[in-house]
């Protein structure tokens, strides 16, 4: 089940294709990431999947249902430029935001106390927002995106201008959000982030989507049969045989297989040699390089 | 409570609450009432202040009549003017006045002459050359011979009666033209102030929520749209809550400054002019005629349609404000620019209105309180001359239906412009945004 999928989306302003033909899907309960060089289309995306603005062509459906003006108080968006009013009262701020997104008087003050309390900042609610720090905005702004308890939570470059602190905090929150069964797309360009949180992941590039799937799938999809061995005593001559050494060092080397080739015949072949191995690991691509070779290739193309 | 509600009840409660505009709302009034009580104290502080006065009249033009005045006390003395000056301190004048004889009783011209160490204050000189004046000409009429009556009779005062050509037809007064020129004068000018002051909030809070990025935010909620009429209404109900306390709060301070301090709130000025005094009746009679001509204005017809002008002109150009605002980057000052196209039309029409109160039904002022940019500030500044119903009706309809039109159009240039960062836009450019689809 998808809670989120997209067909082959179009979007243009006057001569500038945004987003071009774009297609992926969503799955109920995952953490998707949306991925891209800047410009790649991604807020675009965002604002096609928020009714911000609406797609020339394509369809997007929310939890198999065609996308339309009551959708908004299902999403929760925090968009990468945030702002909050000022002058406002950080309680009356969430009073007002969390009204908007259809919550009534009571639910929206129910909620704010819980989470008020959870961040432990119950004496804020007549604070003004201009009084709290850049860090403490931040953390208003995570509970003004999920006061209404969105089945979608899109969540644009999250942790830009976080300390680690706040970062691990709003990580921690964005983990129960996902235990408890909240969607969540992640839309970033700092690869790092999205191999720890992301299942799936989606790559856009130029307005198109280049990449698409799990994330363990597509490492597989790439890997170049690396592999890195730890160990101690001497190497085998032999060893060039089984495999082309791409790296050497005194007591860790780096291995390409053949394809087809079976790892397992290595390991037992260096046991046997009395050599004792203290790692024996599948060098996977990270998404980083995938990254690039991918923009770089599809960059090249044109 | 619908989206809408919350974003007017949010910008009218934020604006309303906050301490500058309870303080500007509250202080304007006061400082108005201050003002006059400046004004007042330093009008009455001159003539605080006695003087004594002699005079040398030595041809007995005045006949030794001169009534004293307020705090000026007269009198005839027949010393000498040298043995005055010389001991000027020791008889404690504060002036000496000189009538020389006239000697020739057909001159037209004639010279009075003030001694004083200090110069005679406005009044003072205004005072003294009326009544110099009046007594020199009782004595030429006695030296003439002149019979007095048939003299005033010469003088044949003209007053010009409006006269409908109808029998059934309004019978204005002779001050009808001229109440209703002030009243629209008013008018016009608070529409003029209005439309810039809430227009100008309109824009400055749509640029600051861009700048802010609050935006961004706001609309995954609601539609631009919805922002922005909430918005314009939001301000709109500050403007008319600010301008209904002004409306109460002036004319009730400056009554009670009336009553505290015992002096007119519009002190009048001892004018240099040479004409006689007024006479008192005159001025009551004058006040009870713009009394009448006020209460005969239709103001049941007069005020709601200022009401209405006052919406429409306000809706019509804070949406074109919030559209320029929504186009402006961080910086006011590049943005400037885009706002000309709108502030011309408006000093037009402010122009437009003073032609409009001396020639109510010139084709300028007819064509101008038609023509939606100019008609909220020029159709309130002729409605109390009473024009035609139909042109009131076409003009309200044409307002109306451009407000309308307007905001709809700013709509779609604000929701192009607040998402769009970090780019000098042109008004051109303003133009293609209003085709871009959603």
């Amino acid at each position: 089940m998808n809670i989120l999928q997209l067909e082959n989306v179009q979007k243009a302003y006057e001569k500038h294709i945004a987003v071009n033909d774009v297609s992926f899907n969503v799955p109920k309960g995952s953490i998707f990431g949306l991925l891209g060089p800047n410009g790649a289309g991604k807020t675009s995306l965002i604002r096609i999947i928020t009714t911000i603005t609406r797609a020339d062509v394509g369809q997007v459906y929310l939890d198999g249902e065609k996308l339309n003006s009551r959708h908004p108080e299902q999403i929760g968006y925090m968009p990468e430029e945030r702002g909050l009013y000022k002058k406002m009262k950080v309680g009356d701020h969430l009073m007002y935001l969390a009204q908007l997104k259809g919550l009534s008087k009571i639910k929206a003050k129910e909620e704010i106390t819980y989470w008020f309390k959870k961040f432990d900042i119950e004496d804020w609610w007549d604070k003004k927002v201009e009084e709290l720090s850049k860090g403490m905005q931040q953390k208003i702004q995570f509970i003004a995106t999920v006061i209404h308890r969105p089945k979608l939570l899109i969540l644009d470059e999250p942790f830009s201008g976080l300390d680690p602190i706040n970062t691990n905090l709003i990580k921690d929150e964005i983990d129960e959000l996902h235990q408890n069964g909240t969607s969540i797309i992640f839309s970033t360009h700092r690869m790092e982030q999205v191999e720890e949180i992301c299942e799936h992941i989606v790559l856009i590039n130029q307005g198109k989507n280049i990449l698409e799937g799990k994330v363990k799938d597509i490492k597989n999809q790439y890997k170049k049969n690396l592999f890195q061995i730890d160990f101690e005593g001497n190497l085998p001559n032999d060893i060039h045989s089984f495999a082309t050494v791409k790296d050497q060092k005194k007591n860790a080397i780096v291995l390409q297989l053949q394809e087809g080739q079976d790892s397992n015949k290595i390991l037992r072949h260096l046991l046997d040699k009395g050599i004792i191995i203290h790692a024996f690991n599948e060098i996977l691509p990270s998404l980083n390089e995938i990254f690039i070779r991918q923009v770089e290739e599809q960059n090249n193309q044109i | 409570m619908n989206k809408l509600g919350l974003i007017i009840k949010r910008e009218y409660l934020t604006r309303v609450t906050r301490r500058s505009f309870i303080l500007a709302t509250l202080l304007t009034p006061l400082a108005f009432a201050l003002f006059f009580v400046i004004v007042g104290v330093i009008f009455s502080y001159e003539s605080d202040d006695s003087k004594r006065i002699a005079i040398i009249d030595e041809g007995n033009m005045l006949e030794k009549k001169m009534r004293d005045e307020n705090n000026l006390f007269f009198k005839f003395v027949d010393t000498e003017l040298d043995i005055l000056k010389k001991n000027f301190d020791d008889f404690d004048y504060d002036g000496i006045l000189v009538i020389p004889p006239i000697k020739d009783i057909m001159t037209k011209d004639h010279t009075v002459y003030y001694y004083s160490d200090k110069q005679p204050t406005l009044d003072v000189e205004t005072l003294i050359r009326s009544r110099v004046r009046n007594s020199i000409r009782n004595y030429k009429i006695d030296q003439l011979e002149l019979q007095r009556d048939q003299l005033e009779a010469i003088n044949t005062k003209i007053s010009l009666e409006p006269e409908p050509i109808n029998e059934s037809g309004e019978d204005a007064s002779k001050i009808t033209g001229a109440i209703a020129a002030v009243i629209g004068g008013v008018m016009g000018m608070i529409m003029y102030m209005t439309v810039f002051i809430y227009g100008m909030m309109v824009m400055r809070s749509v640029m600051e929520e861009k700048t802010n990025r609050i935006v961004e935010v706001m609309i995954s909620s609601v539609k631009p749209f919805q922002l922005m009429l909430g918005k314009i209404i939001g301000v709109g109900a500050v403007g008319l809550t600010q301008v209904a306390i002004w409306a109460i709060l002036i004319p009730s301070i400056g009554f009670l400054v009336q009553i505290i301090f015992g002096f007119n709130s519009s002190p009048n000025m001892p004018l240099p002019t040479e004409g006689a005094e007024i006479n008192p009746d005159d001025a009551q009679a004058m006040a009870a005629m713009v009394l009448a001509e006020l209460q005969s204005q239709d103001w049941l017809m007069i005020l709601p349609l200022f009401i209405l002008y006052f919406l429409g002109g306000y809706f019509l150009y804070s949406s074109l404000f919030a559209a320029v605002g929504s186009a402006m980057g961080d910086d006011l000052g590049e943005g400037q620019a885009l706002t000309i196209p709108i502030t011309i039309p408006v000093i037009l029409a402010f122009y437009i209105m003073f032609v409009a109160i001396q020639a109510p039904n010139s084709s300028l002022a007819v064509f101008s309180s038609i023509f939606p940019l100019f008609s909220p500030i020029v159709m309130p500044a002729r409605l109390a001359f009473g024009p035609p119903i139909w042109e009131v009706l076409l003009s309200v309809a044409v307002l109306i239906g451009t407000s309308i039109f307007f905001v709809w159009l700013s709509g779609r240039i604000y929701r192009v412009g607040i998402l769009m960062y970090g780019k000098k836009v042109s008004i051109k450019e303003l133009g293609k945004w209003m085709f871009y689809k959603d």
